[in-house]
């Protein structure tokens, strides 16, 4: 098992036609992933490398296809409205990849998610990944821009806000013959569709997942919130890190939502929330997965 | 983005919000004129405010010697002289740090009679996902303090972007905030102004310190904002070009500007470590691990997922420009990209700056392999590391030992 995605499930890519959108959708059909559906609106009829259809909406490709989630490569001006088609047409679960939606979008976005079934990962974020049982993880769910083959199929669950932190956390796991079950990057972005805690509640209920890497960085609170709730009810062995300890305050470190403001969000504050609520904190980013395996 | 106190009040005036009469100028001639006329219109005190991004204006020094970059005068003839002295000269105050900024512009203001102050901003509060109107009776002071210290002096409204800050919440933090009879349907209305402000121009921040309650000529109790500072959704300034002209690069870090020409992160650090990463989160890692290991970061550098020969070699000569640089960390986890073809950038910048500088370089991911020769057979002096606490470990050594 797996959370949000397992190898039998069916993709969409919204912005398939977009150069991003296209190498990745791609990326995606060498991994083994179901991509069944391409979404531009005007390029309805159409077909994606000969192989995948093109609908002009997601409504369409939903009822042709069967798609249940989502990959969204639109540009920032238009990600908010592709986000909010797809939760229209019903999809499970939108995976929105695109940097620089402005903020008040967003929080349009989550306003008009209350009360809707359609689960939101990102923006501004690689993907999830499901691996797969064939060599370098073949055969698995990669909705986003992960790198594929670092992956290996096993019992880890990786969260975290940054891209190529999970990337390392994962190679660290995978090097060490270690697999995943899943790994889903929430996003960089001040406001996103699922937050670290929603993640680590669907790993602890994963009868596959057997210990978790949340990785997190400066900003905000969602660590610590997660972490409040780790310490009364996960029941699987975590270990943390928290990017950002030299940042100065104030400013923004490349991610919107990386920034300490009023002295709140420092990574000082998340570790020691996270050691609080027992979770082993990795001194540095390169003994993340030594960190958790030393609790396994 | 930030903008400054004179542009935060126009758009603040526009939506309703009262600002001190006053205008802004650029020369000592000008900054009397302005004077003049408030004090023909009845002004009896007048304020002199130096425009920069930074607080801690009035208690700051300029270069020169001369003390306060925002002071009060009763005449023109003083006006004139103080602009004579801020213009154009530096102003160091507790957030510039020692470099200060250059004064540029000045608000010419007539000064209101202050009867109290009080504080409202409005922001995004995160764990909601919605802007929140945040108001206290503690005008004036730092808001980080008052949290700190009195909590519950703080008010606070989350507001439903589908429904805008309604009446009867605005009239609910004008109370809280001591307001009585009339003064609450004007801070009513002045409160959703701000509100407005925040959401029409896709602010990040919108802050009044201090809203003032004023006595006016005419013996009447009003409000005044007295101070503003608007930041800007850097994301949102696509959809306002009007808002994005206002933009005063002269605010900016040299270095920072010419990064963001070639879609580079660059945030300038005071230590002596230059690094250049692949990603945000593990750009932000590798100045932590360096500092882990004892060493001081000199940047943060995200080159993005990505990143091109291009934008390598740019982000090697914007690096080579910090003179306080004594060594280079390069780490890349190269997911999708081709590590040779990072390799690749990296050797071409290195004979392009002719870098004399230690360079430790990390690389993994994608074609790794061939990355690694091309860096061996470069026949540059770089040194490789093998994970990143191995980079780290090496360009700090590197650094000690020079």
């Amino acid at each position: 098992m797996s959370i949000l995605v397992n190898s039998q499930t069916r993709v969409l890519v919204q912005g398939i036609t977009g150069e991003f959108g296209g190498r990745h959708a791609r990326l995606s059909l060498a991994y083994g992933t179901q991509i069944v559906a391409g979404v531009t609106p005007g390029k309805g009829g159409q077909t994606f490398d000969g192989q995948v259809p093109i609908f002009d909406t997601v409504a369409e490709a939903v009822r042709e296809t069967g798609a249940t989630a989502s990959a969204v490569f639109v540009p920032p001006a238009f990600a908010a409205d592709a986000i909010l088609e797809g939760v229209d047409a019903g999809l499970d679960l939108v995976v929105c990849i695109t940097e620089g939606i402005p903020v008040n979008d967003m929080v349009k976005v989550k306003a008009a998610l209350a009360g809707r079934k359609t689960r939101l990962i990102g923006p501004n974020c690689p993907g999830i990944v499901t691996p797969g049982e064939g060599p370098d993880s073949h055969g698995g769910c990669r909705i986003g821009i992960a790198p594929g083959y670092i992956h290996r199929k096993g019992h880890i669950g990786v969260v975290s806000r940054s891209g190529t932190l999970t990337y390392e956390a994962v190679w660290q796991l995978t090097c060490r013959g270690v697999g995943q079950s899943t790994c889903v990057g929430i996003g960089g972005d001040p406001v996103n569709g699922s937050s670290h805690l929603d993640i680590i509640q669907l790993f602890n209920d994963d009868p596959d997942t057997h210990g978790i890497i949340m990785i997190g960085e400066i900003g905000g609170a969602a660590e610590e919130e997660a972490a409040a709730w780790i310490r009364r009810h996960c029941k699987k062995p975590v270990a943390g890190f928290i990017a950002g300890a030299t940042a100065p305050p104030g400013r923004r470190m490349g991610h919107a939502g990386a920034i300490v403001s009023g002295g709140k969000g420092t990574a000082a504050a998340k570790i020691e929330a996270f050691k609080a609520a027992g979770i082993a904190v990795a001194p540095t980013p390169s003994e993340m997965a030594d960190t958790l395996l030393r609790l396994m | 983005m930030n903008l400054h106190e004179y542009q935060a009040k126009e758009l603040l005036a526009a939506r309703g919000v009262n600002v001190p009469p006053g205008g802004v100028c650029d020369s000592p001639a000008a900054a009397r004129a302005i004077a003049e006329d408030l004090l023909a219109h009845g002004a009896n005190l007048i304020a002199v405010k130096s425009q920069i991004h930074a607080g801690g204006r009035g208690k700051g020094t300029f270069n020169t010697g001369y003390q306060g970059g925002v002071k009060l005068f009763k005449t023109a003839a003083e006006v004139e002289a103080a602009a004579a002295a801020m213009l154009g000269n530096v102003l160091v105050t507790k957030q510039t740090g020692p470099e200060g900024r250059r004064v540029r512009k000045l608000i010419i203001a007539a000064a209101p009679n202050i009867q109290k102050e009080l504080y409202v901003a409005v922001l995004l509060d995160r764990s909601l996902a919605r802007p929140v109107l945040m108001a206290s009776t503690e005008g004036g002071m730092d808001i980080e303090e008052v949290a700190a210290r009195s909590p519950e002096k703080i008010v606070k409204v989350a507001v439903d972007p589908a429904l805008g800050l309604m009446p009867y919440q605005a009239r609910k933090v004008a109370v809280a905030l001591g307001l009585r009879g009339e003064l609450i349907g004007h801070g009513a209305k002045l409160l959703q102004g701000v509100y407005r402000t925040w959401w029409e121009c896709d602010a990040s921040l919108v802050e009044i310190n201090p809203l003032c309650v004023i006595l006016t000529r005419e013996g009447k109790l009003a409000l005044q904002a007295v101070d503003a500072k608007i930041a800007l959704d850097d994301n949102a300034l696509f959809r306002h070009p009007d808002l994005h002209a206002m933009r005063d690069l002269g605010e900016e870090a040299p270095l920072e500007i010419e990064a963001s020409k070639f879609n580079l992160n660059y945030i300038k650090l005071d230590g002596n470590i230059a690094c250049l990463v692949n990603g945000a989160g593990l750009a932000m890692a590798t100045m932590d691990i360096i500092q882990h290991y004892g060493g001081r970061p000199a940047n943060f550098l995200d080159v993005g997922g990505g990143a091109t020969r291009e934008q390598v070699a740019a982000a090697f000569k914007i690096i080579l420009q910090d003179p306080n640089v004594q060594a280079i960390l390069v780490n890349i986890f190269g997911g999708i990209m081709d590590c040779n073809v990072i390799a690749t950038g990296i050797v071409a910048a290195v004979k392009e700056t002719g870098l004399k500088l230690p360079l430790v370089v990390r690389l993994e991911g994608n074609n790794v392999q061939a990355g690694n020769q091309t860096l061996a057979q470069s026949g540059l002096p770089l040194v490789r590391g093998d994970s990143m606490a191995d980079a780290a470990q090496k360009v700090v050594a590197a650094v000690a030992t020079r």
